[in-house]
Parts: structure tokens; C-alpha cells; sequence
């Protein structure tokens, strides 16, 4: 081998150049493998908004209505639940709703656009898991705070605004998602208001 | 005729001399103990896997829609299609089973220390991607726990910061976990798994061979050539290139002295097994869980998400910490740790019995604090349970970080020679 009269440099070079190149084409090959696994063109038109009516919603009840496959739970809240939202300010994480977890239009003291309908999707942000709706008997989680929902996989809890308690494992208030009122008493999941 | 063609082969594949170098010509310590059939049972175990799993495909259909009815199809309308789901259920159980079984005895006689620190990496991505055919597998009945447990296991890439919520979404393939995500865990833990396991078990055992087999002493059967006088060498032929470098001592082929040793375990093995398969195939609601007889529904969670029992230790491991990102970062250290454990481990005297008694005090705590996360990860998170879970969790880890203070400047007693015998 040490006879055969060889050029180094030339040898290096092009060892390196078809790695490059082979390389490259590596990773162009990967691209097709990796985004096949994206939603498909049908799970994207499964995710199409949902019309929900409300009009006939009584105070304290919940509905839960289903957008790409996720639970939105639509609750009409009572004036003595609105009332006392602002009294455990102290116990939340994010009371003042600073992450973005709702459209501009939810960023309020309410977090929702009407004050009384509360649209929240029931996945919990810790591990995806849909709340509890516990109305009424909310204080043997919280004491002084009668409504409010609880997460049974790993004891997250949150109140009527969907806002999360202090040391629970969920890390953000629930997501609200974005939704209008395109008449008095329907209601839109999934567009924000001026789009339909 | 029949020696020709053997001959005929050798001279084009030498296939005797392959089975000779690892089995009639392999030199085995002599010692070799109750601990040390777990690898045989794995493997008897995987073939298990592979074949039942192959005639599961047969009837078994990969679809949103229809996975769970086929499930049922095959327990109650295919011939004997009970007997091979219940094979395949409650194999994936003993496989876990006699995988930690086979872990802990490596932890006890020091097997993952030099030179075997690469089998022992081998060792450990098997155990990664058993955890991983198994959490897919998990997902293909389709019913509640499946699709939840899933839910649950998935989210966990959303706590990555950044990239969290679209990977998670590239993961499941939709907005929720769908038919989407159900037929690429089946592409995977069918075809693409499988392959990745046997390949490396392949690795796991050609690097076992090449450093040899440890035993319960933790000596070196292995003597430089010419040290040991013919007298004292092992009395068996074994293969050219064992003894071409050294001289073999404490030792006997594995085949026949040790497959004939390792079938007995494999008959008391599946005697067990087969009580487990024909009596109590659910295993008390922990091999298949209760809400798994429910088919998925994506709008109702059930009572209590527990994993099956053989994620129990890692699940605990995450849900005592009170912050999304650490909880997850919390649960794949736990499984680095048992990575990094030939380097956590500064010692040179391999088996416990020759090492400071602190070493098996963390030994023992270890594995206490080990069943009791397990035990905790299939019950619900109250304080108390949480409370346990996370002094458990400071045991576990405490392990790593105890065993590179003492075994710096341990106190051992000296390693025979010889193997005992004991």
C-alpha cells in the first residue's frame, strides 16, 4: 500500500465531497419519511369549526361540544360565580391570564368574550386529560371556592374561569380556543369573530 | 453424503464453527447461579412475542374503526385466537419481568463494569425500546386505557419547550390521538421495532462474548496465556480463539452444561406462565386494565389513568413533580441514570459480596425504592401516595449519586483468584 503512489489531498477531497453530497441527499430523502407523519389533508378538514347553541343553556350547566376530536366544555356561569372569581386571585398561577392560552379577544378578567359563557376546551395541560366539572362541591378541593373543575389523572385543578391553582402539575390556565357569536344565542367554535 | 454437504457449507459459511464459538466452545463460568437464567427466559420470551404477534396481524385490523372489534373477533370467533392474545398479553408482563430481574443481576455482581460497559449500553437501548414497543402495543386494542394512556404518554413531548406542541402533534398525526396515530404505532411496533430488538439483541450477545460472561464472584476466568499450569486449566476443548490468548480456568461450555441448566428454568418458567396465561390472563386488572374492555372514546376519561404495571416506577417518577417539563425531565433521567451506571460506579471489585457493606445496603434500598414507585404508579396521586413517591424517587436517584461517593476509596475485601464455588 505504501508503493502505490497516491494523492492524499485528492483522496481527502473527494472522500469529503461524497459524504457532502451524499449527506445531503440523506436528508433530502428523510424529508418525504418525516412529513408523511403530519396531520393528512383529511385530519385537517376534520378540524373544521363547530356550531353550538346556547340560548337555552341553563346557569351552573355544562355542555361539552366535540372539535377535532377534543372536548370544549361551554358552561353559562351564575352572577354570584362571576362575583367571586376574583376572590382566590391569590391561589392561582396565572390569575391575570399573561400566557397565551385564549385569543385577545378572551383576555379578560372573565377570559371569554360574553362574561357569562364560559368556552374552555376540557383537555388539562398537564397531560391531556379531560377535567372533572365538580358544581357545587368544588371545596373539598378548595376550600371557599364552590365550582370549579378537576383533573382525576393527576389532581390539576382549575376554577370557573378555567384558570389553574397553585401546586398542581398542570402548568397553564385550560386553552381557550377561538370562537364567536355569529347570532345572539349560537355560538362558533374554532373562528374568531369577523372571519365566518 | 450428509458429512459432504456439511463439509460443502463449512467450507462457503462456516456455520459449525459459529455455533461452536458461542455455544459447544464457549466458555462459561462454572458458578453461574439462579440469577443468570434470565437471559435465556428474555429470549425465550421474545420469540414468544414475535411468533404470537406475527398471527395477531393475521386477524387483527389497524383501523380507528375497527381495531377494537377485531380484538374481539379474535377472542371469541378465531380458533384458539384467545390463546395467542393472552400468549402475546401476558408475555409482554414476563418479558418485563425477567428483563428487571436480569438488570438487577448485573447491578449486583457488577456485570456493566469495565470491560463491559458496552454490553451493558446494548442491554439498556433493548430495555428503551422494549418500553417503546410496549407503549405502542398498549395502544392497538384500542380501548379506553389505551387511547388515554396514550394521551397521557404523548403529552409529555408537549412539555419540550418550543417544539413541544408541534412535535406532539406530528407524533399523533391529528389533533387528537385518531386512527392516524393507531396504524403508525402498528407500522412501528410490527415491523419497525421488531427489527431494531432482534438486531440488538443480536449486538447484545456478540459484545457479551467478545468480553465474556462475569459470575457471581466477579472474577476473570481469563488468565493471561502461560500463567495457569495445564493441571489447573479447565479439563474442556474450547474454542481457538478463547484459548489462543488465554488460558481458561472455572470454566465449562456453555452447550451442553448450561442449555441443559437453562432448560430446566425455562420449564419452571412456563409452567408459571402458562398458570398466569390460562387462570388470570388479566392479572388482576394490572396485565390488561379494567377500562380497556371500553372502546376509545375520546370524550371520557377514565376514573384513574394508571400505566400498566411495568411503566409504574418512571410514571410515579413523573407525576410527583408539580412542573410539567421537570416531571418529564424527572422521568427520562431516571432511565439515563441506568445508563450511566457503568460510570456512576468508580469501583473495580465487580460482585457485591466482595464490596463494602454500604454497597449493598444502596443495593438493597435501591431496589425497595424501586417496587415501591411501582406500586405507587398504579395507584391514585394522593398527598400520602405522593409524599412516598417522592422520598422513593430521592432513593432511586440518591443510588446513582451514593454509589460514585463510596466507591471512590471503598473498602473491599479481596477477590479470590477462583471462583468460589458458592
Amino acid at each position: 500500500m505504501s508503493n502505490v503512489p497516491v494523492n492524499n489531498g485528492r483522496r481527502r477531497f473527494l472522500t469529503a465531497a461524497t459524504s457532502v453530497v451524499g449527506g445531503v441527499g440523506v436528508v433530502g430523502v428523510a424529508v418525504p419519511f418525516i412529513g408523511s407523519w403530519n396531520p393528512s389533508a383529511r385530519a385537517k378538514a376534520a378540524g373544521a369549526p363547530v356550531e353550538v347553541n346556547v340560548s337555552k343553556l341553563e346557569p351552573g350547566q355544562l355542555i361539552r361540544a366535540e372539535w377535532r376530536g377534543k372536548p370544549v366544555y361551554v358552561v353559562r356561569r351564575s352572577e354570584e360565580i362571576l362575583a367571586g372569581l376574583s376572590a382566590h386571585n391569590g391561589q392561582l398561577k396565572d390569575p391575570d391570564s399573561e400566557k397565551p392560552q385564549q385569543p385577545v379577544y378572551a383576555t379578560n378578567e372573565f377570559r371569554s368574550i360574553k362574561p357569562e359563557i364560559m368556552v374552555a376546551l376540557g383537555v388539562c395541560t398537564h397531560l391531556g386529560c379531560a377535567p372533572t366539572y365538580l358544581k357545587g362541591n368544588f371545596e373539598e378541593q378548595v376550600e371557599g371556592v364552590t365550582d370549579g373543575f378537576y383533573c382525576p389523572c393527576h389532581g390539576s385543578k382549575f376554577d370557573m374561569a378555567g384558570r389553574v391553582f397553585q401546586s398542581v402539575p398542570a402548568p397553564t390556565n385550560l386553552m381557550v380556543p377561538e370562537h364567536s357569536f355569529p347570532t345572539e344565542g349560537t355560538l362558533l367554535i374554532g373562528v374568531s369573530g369577523g372571519e365566518a | 453424503m450428509f458429512s459432504n454437504l456439511m463439509a460443502w457449507i463449512e467450507q462457503r459459511l462456516p456455520l459449525m464453527d459459529a455455533m461452536n464459538k458461542h455455544a459447544a466452545q464457549y466458555p462459561a463460568p462454572k458458578n453461574f447461579n439462579f440469577w443468570y437464567v434470565f437471559g435465556i427466559l428474555a429470549s425465550v420470551v421474545l420469540v414468544n412475542q414475535l411468533l404470537t404477534g406475527v398471527w395477531l396481524t393475521m386477524n387483527y385490523e389497524p383501523s380507528g374503526d375497527g381495531a377494537f372489534a377485531s380484538v374481539e373477533y379474535i377472542m371469541r370467533d378465531v380458533d384458539y385466537g384467545w390463546l395467542l392474545r393472552y400468549m402475546h398479553s401476558t408475555g409482554a408482563s414476563a418479558f418485563f419481568v425477567v428483563v428487571y430481574m436480569h438488570m438487577f443481576r448485573g447491578m449486583m455482581y457488577g456485570s456493566y463494569q469495565k470491560p463491559r460497559e458496552l454490553l451493558w449500553l446494548f442491554g439498556m437501548l433493548i430495555f428503551l425500546v422494549l418500553m417503546a414497543e410496549a407503549f405502542m402495543g398498549y395502544l392497538l386494542p384500542w380501548g379506553n386505557m389505551s387511547y388515554w394512556g396514550a394521551q397521557v404518554i404523548i403529552s409529555i413531548f408537549g412539555a419540550i419547550p418550543v417544539i413541544g406542541d408541534d412535535l406532539t402533534l406530528w407524533i399523533r398525526g391529528d389533533y387528537v390521538i385518531s386512527g392516524a396515530t393507531l396504524n403508525r404505532f402498528f407500522a412501528l411496533h410490527v415491523i419497525a421495532l421488531p427489527l431494531v430488538l432482534v438486531v440488538l439483541v443480536f449486538l447484545h450477545i456478540l459484545a457479551l462474548h467478545e468480553v465474556g460472561s462475569n459470575n457471581p464472584d466477579g472474577t476473570n476466568i481469563k488468565k493471561p496465556k502461560g500463567s495457569v499450569p495445564p493441571e489447573e486449566q479447565s479439563k474442556f476443548a474450547f474454542h481457538e480463539q478463547y484459548t489462543k490468548k488465554y488460558d481458561i480456568v472455572d470454566a465449562i461450555p456453555f452447550h451442553p452444561y448450561y442449555t441443559v441448566k437453562d432448560l430446566v428454568a425455562v420449564v419452571i418458567f412456563l409452567i408459571i406462565f402458562c398458570g398466569v396465561m390460562f387462570f388470570a390472563p388479566e392479572g388482576g386488572g394490572y396485565f390488561i386494565e379494567a377500562p380497556n374492555f371500553e372502546p376509545a372514546n375520546g370524550l371520557k376519561t377514565p376514573e384513574h389513568i394508571a400505566p400498566v404495571w411495568y411503566f409504574g416506577p418512571f410514571y410515579t417518577i413523573l407525576r410527583i413533580i408539580p412542573d410539567k417539563l421537570l416531571g418529564a425531565i424527572g422521568m427520562f433521567g431516571a432511565i439515563i441514570a441506568l445508563f450511566m451506571l457503568p460510570w456512576c460506579d468508580r469501583g473495580v471489585v465487580k460482585s457485591l459480596r466482595y464490596r463494602c457493606t454500604a454497597h449493598t445496603v444502596n443495593l438493597i434500598q435501591f431496589a425497595i425504592c424501586f417496587i415501591i414507585l411501582g406500586v405507587l404508579g398504579t395507584l391514585p396521586a394522593t398527598p400520602l401516595n405522593n409524599m412516598i413517591g417522592t422520598i422513593a424517587s430521592f432513593g432511586y436517584f440518591g443510588f446513582f449519586v451514593a454509589i460514585w461517593i463510596y466507591s471512590k476509596n471503598e473498602k473491599t475485601q479481596p477477590v479470590p483468584e477462583r471462583v468460589t464455588g458458592k
